[in-house]
C-alpha cells in the first residue's frame, strides 16, 4: 500500500507560521436537559417511559440511601472502607439506563448507583467491602466487570472487550467504560483512547469530573480546560455534559451507544460533577477543600432535581416519595441482616481459584493452611 | 534532644532533615502535599518548603518514577512516593529500564540518586492492592536497593542512608507498624549502612532472620521459646533486603546450626529462598537442621475478611522454632 500523502484536514498551510498559535479551533459541546432548577429544555427530553424515569430515580435514592447507611457501618466498624458515590448518582445511573444487558459495564469504583440500576444487588457491596471476594460477581453479571482499583486499567479492558465484539460481529452491544477525571493522566487512559480510535470499537468512555481525586483538584490533574478535548487528540467525538442531570447522561450515552452500535467508532463524554462527601471513609476533604465549593455544589444535587422533574411531570408525588423511602429502607434492613448473617466464607477459597486446574505445590499448601488453622484453634484454647 | 515517635513521624523527620539540609532534595508523589500524604507521612512538609519542592502530582506512577528520574540525573534528589506498593507496577518500566540502568548504560557517567518510598503489606483492613508484599520483584532488579526498616527509629536512619546513596533505592515502609508502637527517636543525626542487616540479639542455638512488620510477631514467638524452654536464639533484622548481608546470615548459622526464616510474603521466590540459599553456599557444612520459613502463601492476597488467617502469625513461627530446635 502507499503511504497516505494526503494533507490532513487539520493542517492549515495558509495559516501564518507561528509556534504558539493560540487561536482555538475547536470547540466542546455541552448537554444539559433538566438544570437545578428544574428547567426543563423540553426539545430535548429524552423519549423515557414513566416506568424507566422511576426506575431511574429509584436507584439513585437507593444509591444515596446505601451511601448513608455503609458510612454508618463504617464508623460502627461494622464494614471496612468504602469509596462513596453521593452527589454523583447521575453520572452513572444515566448511562446505566441507556445500556442494555448486551452491553458491558466496565467499571472503577465509584458507580455504585449504576451498578444497582444495573441489577447488582446491595449485598454485594457490603461483601466487597468488608472484605470478600464473594461482592465481586451476582446473578446476571456476566457483563459486568468487577470494580477496578487501580486507576484506569479497565479502559484498557473496555477496548479489549469493543474489539472482540467488533470481530465478532455483534452489532447489538456495546461497552460503557466509567472512569474518573484522576484516570485521565494515567498511560492506560491515554492508550486506551489510541487503540479505542485506531481500531474505530464501540465503546463509550464516561469520565466523571467529579473535580478531585483525593485531594488532587482538577486544576491540577490536567491543564486542559476541559477534559472532553482530551478526545480530540484521537479524533473521537468528546462532549461534556451535566454530570448531574440524570437526563443528559442518559442521552448522550444514548447517542454515543447506538453511534458505536453502528460501526461509528467511540466516544468520550466528559459528565461534570462533584464528590458531595470523603474520597473514601479514611479521607478527611477538611484539609484541602473549600466548604464555598462543597456549598455551591450541594445546590446542584442530582436527586432534587429529578425529583422536582418527575412532579412536574405528575408521575410522582410525596406519597409515593414517603413510599420509596420506606421501600429503601427495608430493602437495606434486609441487606445487612443477610449479610451479616452468613458465615459461609471458606476460609481456603483462596487456594481454589488461583488457577483454573488444581496444582501440587498449590495444594501443598492449602493442606499447609487448614493445619495452621487447625492449630491456631487449639492454641486459642 | 529525644522524642517518642512512630514510624510515620519518624519518617516525616528524616524527610524534614533532609529537605532542610540539602536544597536538592525534592518530595514527589500523590496527595503528598496539600494533604500531607493519605497517611500523613510528609504531613508539614508543603507548608514549610513549599509546593515546588513538595510536589503534588497528577495521577500517574510510572510519570512520578519517569519524571523522579529526569530530576535525578540533573542533579536533584527525589524522594517520590508511591500511594501504596500496590500501585508501583505502574512504574516498573521506568524502573527496570532506565533508573536500575543509567550507571551501567553510561558506564558510570550517570546516575540516579532517587528514593521510591511505598507502604507495603498487610495486616490494616484495607481494599485489594493495598495490602501486598512484594519486595522480592524490586529485589530481583540487579541496579536497585530494596530497604525495609522494621522500627520508628531505623526507619528514620535508613531513609537517610537511602537519600544520601547515589542509587536507586526501593524504601517500602510496612505500614502495619506505622503507628503500632513508639520509640526515643534522637533529633541529632543517625544513619544506618544499607546493606547491612542488624543482629538484635546473640544467641548460640538457633537463628531467626525476619524484616519488616514481621519482627514483631517473630520477636514476641522468639521471647516465648526462650522463655518456655530456656534457649538462646539470634535474632537477624534483615533490614536491606538487596544487596542482602549473606555474611550476617550466614556467620550466625556457622554458629547456632539452625535457622528460621519468617516472611510476609508468597512463600515461592521470595527473600527467604534467597536467604535458604545463601546459606546453602555458605553455611551448609555447619546445618544440624533443614532451614525452615514461615511465609504467606502463593496465592493472590486474600481481601481483608480472610486476610489475617494468611498472614503468619506468632504461633506459626513459634511451632517453627520448636520444631527447628527438636530435630
Ligand atoms: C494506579 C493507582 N494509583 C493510585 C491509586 C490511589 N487512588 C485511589 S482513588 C484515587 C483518585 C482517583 O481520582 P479519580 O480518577 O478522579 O476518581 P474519583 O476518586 O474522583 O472517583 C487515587 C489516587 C489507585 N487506586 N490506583
Ligand atoms: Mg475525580
Amino acid at each position: 500500500m502507499i503511504a497516505n500523502t494526503c494533507e490532513p484536514e487539520a493542517v492549515d498551510r495558509q495559516q501564518p507560521y507561528a509556534l504558539d498559535l493560540r487561536e482555538r479551533t475547536f470547540k466542546i459541546s455541552h448537554l444539559q436537559i433538566l438544570d437545578e432548577q428544574c428547567n426543563l429544555d423540553a426539545e430535548r427530553e429524552p423519549d423515557l417511559s414513566t416506568e424507566d424515569l422511576i426506575r431511574l430515580y429509584r436507584s439513585m435514592v437507593l444509591a444515596r440511601a446505601v451511601d448513608d447507611r455503609m458510612l454508618k457501618l463504617q464508623r460502627q466498624g461494622r464494614i471496612g472502607t468504602f469509596p462513596l458515590c453521593t452527589g454523583q448518582e447521575a453520572a452513572s445511573c444515566g448511562p446505566a439506563l441507556a445500556m442494555t444487558p448486551k452491553d458491558w459495564f466496565v467499571g472503577s469504583f465509584r458507580e455504585l448507583a449504576g451498578r444497582l440500576l444495573r441489577g447488582e444487588p446491595i449485598e454485594n457491596g457490603f461483601l466487597l467491602f468488608n472484605g470478600y471476594e464473594e461482592g465481586n460477581v451476582f446473578q446476571g453479571g456476566e457483563r459486568t466487570l468487577p470494580v477496578s482499583i487501580i486507576i484506569a486499567a479497565q479502559a484498557l479492558h473496555a477496548v479489549g472487550i469493543a474489539y472482540a465484539m467488533k470481530i465478532r460481529g455483534e452489532t447489538d452491544s456495546a461497552v460503557v467504560c466509567f472512569l474518573g477525571d484522576g484516570a485521565t493522566s494515567q498511560g492506560d487512559f491515554h492508550e486506551a483512547m489510541n487503540f479505542a480510535s485506531v481500531w474505530q470499537v464501540p465503546v463509550v468512555f464516561v469520565c466523571a469530573n467529579n473535580h478531585w481525586a483525593i485531594s488532587l483538584p482538577r486544576e491540577k490533574q490536567t491543564h486542559s480546560q476541559t477534559l472532553a478535548q482530551k478526545a480530540i487528540a484521537y479524533d473521537m467525538p468528546g462532549i461534556q455534559v451535566d454530570g448531574n442531570d440524570a437526563l443528559a447522561t442518559y442521552q448522550a450515552t444514548k447517542d454515543a451507544l447506538d453511534r458505536a452500535r453502528a460501526g461509528g467508532g467511540p466516544t468520550f463524554i466528559e459528565a461534570v460533577t462533584y464528590r458531595l462527601m470523603m474520597h473514601t471513609t479514611s479521607d478527611d476533604p477538611s484539609r484541602y477543600q473549600l466548604p464555598e465549593q462543597l456549598q455551591a455544589w450541594q445546590a446542584r444535587d442530582p436527586l432534587i432535581r429529578f425529583k422536582g422533574y418527575l412532579e412536574a411531570k405528575g408521575i410522582w408525588n410525596d406519597e409515593q416519595e414517603a413510599g420509596l423511602e420506606a421501600e429503601v429502607r427495608q430493602q437495606i434492613d434486609d441487606a445487612v441482616k443477610a449479610f451479616e448473617a452468613r458465615n459461609d466464607f471458606k476460609p481456603d477459597a483462596p487456594f481454589d481459584h488461583v488457577f483454573g486446574t488444581k496444582v501440587p505445590r498449590i495444594e501443598e499448601q492449602r493442606t499447609e493452611f487448614l493445619d495452621h488453622l487447625r492449630e491456631e484453634s487449639t492454641d486459642a484454647q | 534532644m529525644r522524642n517518642k515517635l512512630n514510624m510515620v513521624q519518624a519518617i516525616n523527620l528524616a524527610l524534614d532533615q533532609e529537605m532542610g539540609n540539602d536544597d536538592s532534595v525534592v518530595a514527589i508523589g500523590q496527595d503528598i502535599g496539600v494533604n500531607g500524604g493519605v497517611f500523613r507521612v510528609t504531613e508539614g512538609l508543603f507548608e514549610k518548603y513549599g509546593e515546588s519542592r513538595v510536589i503534588d502530582t497528577p495521577l500517574a506512577e510510572s510519570a512520578i518514577l519517569g519524571t523522579s528520574i529526569g530530576m535525578a540525573v540533573a542533579g536533584l534528589k527525589p524522594v517520590a512516593e508511591m500511594q501504596f506498593s500496590g500501585f508501583s507496577y505502574l512504574m516498573f518500566g521506568q524502573l527496570e529500564g532506565h533508573a536500575a540502568r543509567l550507571r551501567s548504560r553510561t558506564q558510570g557517567a550517570i546516575s540516579v540518586p532517587l528514593v521510591v518510598r511505598m507502604p507495603y503489606g498487610g495486616g490494616v483492613r484495607a481494599l485489594e492492592h493495598h495490602s501486598e508484599s512484594r519486595e522480592a520483584m524490586y529485589g530481583h532488579v540487579p541496579g536497585v536497593k530494596v530497604v525495609i526498616p522494621s522500627t520508628p527509629s531505623n526507619a528514620r536512619a535508613l531513609l537517610v542512608s537511602a537519600i544520601r546513596d547515589p542509587d536507586p533505592v526501593i524504601f517500602m515502609e510496612p505500614k502495619r507498624s506505622y503507628r503500632a508502637f513508639r520509640e526515643e527517636v534522637s533529633e541529632e543525626e543517625h544513619v544506618m549502612e544499607i546493606g547491612k542487616a542488624q543482629v538484635l540479639q546473640e544467641g548460640t542455638d538457633l537463628t531467626v532472620v525476619s524484616w519488616g512488620a514481621m519482627m514483631r510477631p517473630t520477636l514476641q514467638a522468639v521471647e516465648e521459646v526462650q522463655d518456655q524452654r530456656g534457649v538462646s536464639i539470634e535474632l537477624i533484622d534483615l533490614l536491606t533486603i538487596s544487596p542482602m548481608d549473606g555474611d550476617t546470615i550466614s556467620g550466625s548459622v556457622e554458629k547456632t546450626g539452625r535457622c528460621v526464616v519468617v516472611q510476609e510474603a508468597p512463600k515461592s521466590f521470595g527473600p527467604s529462598s534467597e536467604i535458604i540459599a545463601t546459606i546453602n553456599d555458605n553455611a551448609l557444612m555447619y546445618l544440624e537442621a533443614p532451614v525452615r520459613r514461615v511465609s504467606g502463601y502463593d496465592v493472590a492476597t486474600p481481601y481483608f475478611g480472610r486476610e489475617p488467617a494468611y498472614l503468619p502469625t506468632n504461633g506459626r513461627i513459634r511451632r517453627a522454632i520448636e520444631e527447628t530446635l527438636d530435630f
